[in-house]
């Protein structure tokens, strides 16, 4: 039971914690825009890079290096929509996903100039797991939860209390009536992409601490992202907060070897989670859990 | 002399691939406005099942049948429609999106496969030895006649693409894309065409993957990667024109051309800066993209519709 929970669980939440950090900023995108951002992945792996780098040039822990992570990933995200998307509003949904495609692979070529194509790792100080009653768990996974749950909450505050997150739900639930109703559109969509961006990079530190960083780290957790987000119903932030954890914990402990010692999944099908996971949803609920955007 | 004309030979090759990649993704997104993300999947399907056909017998992999080039590249077609049957039948009845985010899913899917089975794919080590058709013919001719092959196939597979385009299947296709309830209204069935329409492009990405190995004579999860694969038939198709087949061909050459031009240029540079070349050049496709889609939405030959006589 312990082993379950030291080995599986716990990762299956910090997993799952990344994923749902990740599939928010999908989810909120697609509700105002209307587009799957396929280059969310990209500037989550930029993210982590910049944090890194930060970290490297000035002496800093990682965590201390989120603010400069934020401070690339923000205008990079406000850039992309300024000088490609924003042009491509008026065509159709599939045009802009293509375009971010494009803004996908230009990303990663930065990273791979600027950073090479080797894996790396965030300088990581040996600390010894936190150990209560057999209960063992690693500093820097109790604070990859923790962060992600406050920024969930801060989210959840800007999304319910303020003026401009009420837009942004009404611009998610039905954009023409927001229009004619005075909603500033154009500010709601720059909110968006800050917001998505910030909680992005998040992601990207988060998972560059858990695993390692290289370029293609963030495309590779895209699908599972797309999953989450769909699972909890697109455009709803809050469902793919929980499909992220869902997702994450399914993956985790589907390597759990319950019969016989067996693994009921070999690892290296691990990724093969989520597509199983967005297949059953699109099959039996395509609106997902929380009654999305069909 | 020889030099360089097995190295025009070689281009040409590649280049006549591509146009059955670009003129397969025309099929689904051109007509039908299906996106698929997952082109590497399917021609990887479809590479695997020639190979696996066509080599010889070896103790690393599954079978080595021996089977003739012009039985196995047919079979290669029906694995990739095969493998696009499940998922098509499932995603094609929801938003495009989610086909687009399952078709990724699906080329996770078989690098998985690929890389895990060994008994199947033979693993990391690949398949090895696949005879290329009219190799026997020595080395100008053998490859001037397989680039021969390929032209005949690309020929063939554009006079189907076109009879389909014209036939009332492809104006079904089109008037779906365009507006999916008039084409209800008018008693079409979009779950089902789009479901043809995905097929038969993935068909012809099988075909594609089946030519690509038989001209490398070599097949391995490295072999086959996204951005050469999947981005780069994009990046063809959007180029050349969307909707039109000879956009398709045409932007296929076009952009083929300037890859392997790039490629050089980047090959004549010391060791690190050809590295770094490789990845300007993977940033400026990317901003190619972008500046064709807001600038030149139609591409390099737009799709043409309504009157015939143009």
């Amino acid at each position: 039971m312990l082993q379950l929970v030291n080995f599986y669980v716990v990762p299956g939440l910090v997993l799952g914690a990344i994923y749902a950090l990740s599939a928010t900023g999908l989810s909120l995108i697609y509700g105002v825009m209307r587009f799957a951002h396929f280059a969310h992945g990209d500037l989550m792996a930029l993210g982590a890079y910049v944090a890194l780098g930060a970290s490297t040039a000035f002496g800093i822990s990682a965590w201390a290096a989120i603010p400069f992570a934020a401070a690339v990933t923000v205008p990079v995200a406000l850039a992309a929509d300024a000088l490609f998307y924003a042009r491509l509003r008026r065509s159709l949904p599939a045009v802009l996903l293509i375009s971010s495609f494009g803004v996908a692979l230009m990303l990663r070529a930065v990273i791979y100039l600027i950073f090479g194509p080797t894996p790396v790792t965030f300088p990581r100080p040996i600390v010894p797991p936190l150990v209560w009653e057999g209960l063992r768990i690693q500093r820097r996974h109790v604070w990859i939860i923790l962060g992600s749950a406050l920024s969930a909450f801060v989210l959840h505050l800007i999304l319910s209390r303020t003026r401009a997150g009420r837009a942004m739900r009404a611009m998610s639930d039905d954009p023409d009536l927001a229009r004619i109703t005075g909603v500033p559109t154009a500010g709601v969509i720059r909110l968006t992409w800050v917001i998505a961006a910030v909680l992005v990079a998040l992601a990207g530190v988060f998972l560059g601490l858990d695993t390692q960083l290289q370029p293609v780290m963030g495309f590779n957790v895209l699908l599972a992202s797309f999953a989450a987000a769909i699972l909890g119903g697109i455009g709803r932030p809050w469902g793919a907060a929980f499909g992220g954890l869902i997702l994450g914990l399914a993956e985790e402990c589907a390597t759990y070897p319950l019969l016989a010692g067996a693994p009921l999944l070999e690892p290296t099908y691990k990724s093969a989670v989520a597509f199983a996971v967005l297949i059953a949803t699109l099959l039996f609920r395509p609106q997902g859990l929380f009654r999305g955007m069909i | 002399m020889e030099q360089a004309l097995l190295y025009a030979a070689t281009l040409g090759t590649l280049a006549g691939i591509y146009g059955v990649l670009a003129l397969g993704l025309n099929l689904q997104w051109g007509l039908t406005g299906l996106m698929n993300f997952g082109g590497l999947g399917f021609v990887a399907v479809g590479a695997y099942t020639a190979a696996l056909l066509t080599a010889p017998p070896s103790p690393t992999h599954l079978g080595g049948f021996g089977v003739p080039w012009w039985l196995a590249w047919p079979a290669s077609a029906c694995a990739s429609a095969l493998l696009a049957l499940p998922i098509g039948a499932i995603a094609l009845r929801l938003r495009a999106d989610y086909l687009a985010i399952a078709t990724i899913g699906i080329a996770e899917i078989v690098r998985l496969v690929v890389r895990n089975e060994d008994w199947l794919t033979g693993g990391p080590l690949g398949v090895t030895a696949i005879p290329r058709p009219f190799e026997s013919l020595g080395t100008p001719l053998g490859q001037i006649a397989f680039l021969l092959l390929v032209g005949a196939v690309l020929s063939l597979l554009f006079a189907a693409a076109q009879a389909a385009a014209k036939s009332p299947f492809g104006r079904a296709l089109r008037a779906l894309r365009d507006d999916e309830e008039a084409a209800k209204a008018a008693g079409k069935n979009p779950a089902r065409l789009r479901l043809h329409a995905f097929l038969l492009g993935a068909a012809f990405m099988g075909v594609g993957g089946a030519m690509m190995t038989a001209f490398f004579k070599f097949i391995g999860p490295d072999a086959l990667e996204p951005v050469t694969v999947t981005f780069l038939v994009w990046v063809m198709l959007i180029a050349g024109g969307s909707g039109n087949n000879w956009g398709a061909v045409a932007g296929a050459v076009a952009v083929w051309a300037i890859w392997a031009a790039t490629d050089w240029l980047a090959a004549q540079l010391p060791g690190e800066a050809a590295t770094r070349a490789a990845y300007v050049r993977l940033f400026l496709i990317g901003l190619a993209l972008q500046v064709i889609l807001i600038a030149r939405p139609e591409g390099l030959i737009g799709e043409r519709v309504g009157s015939t006589q143009r």
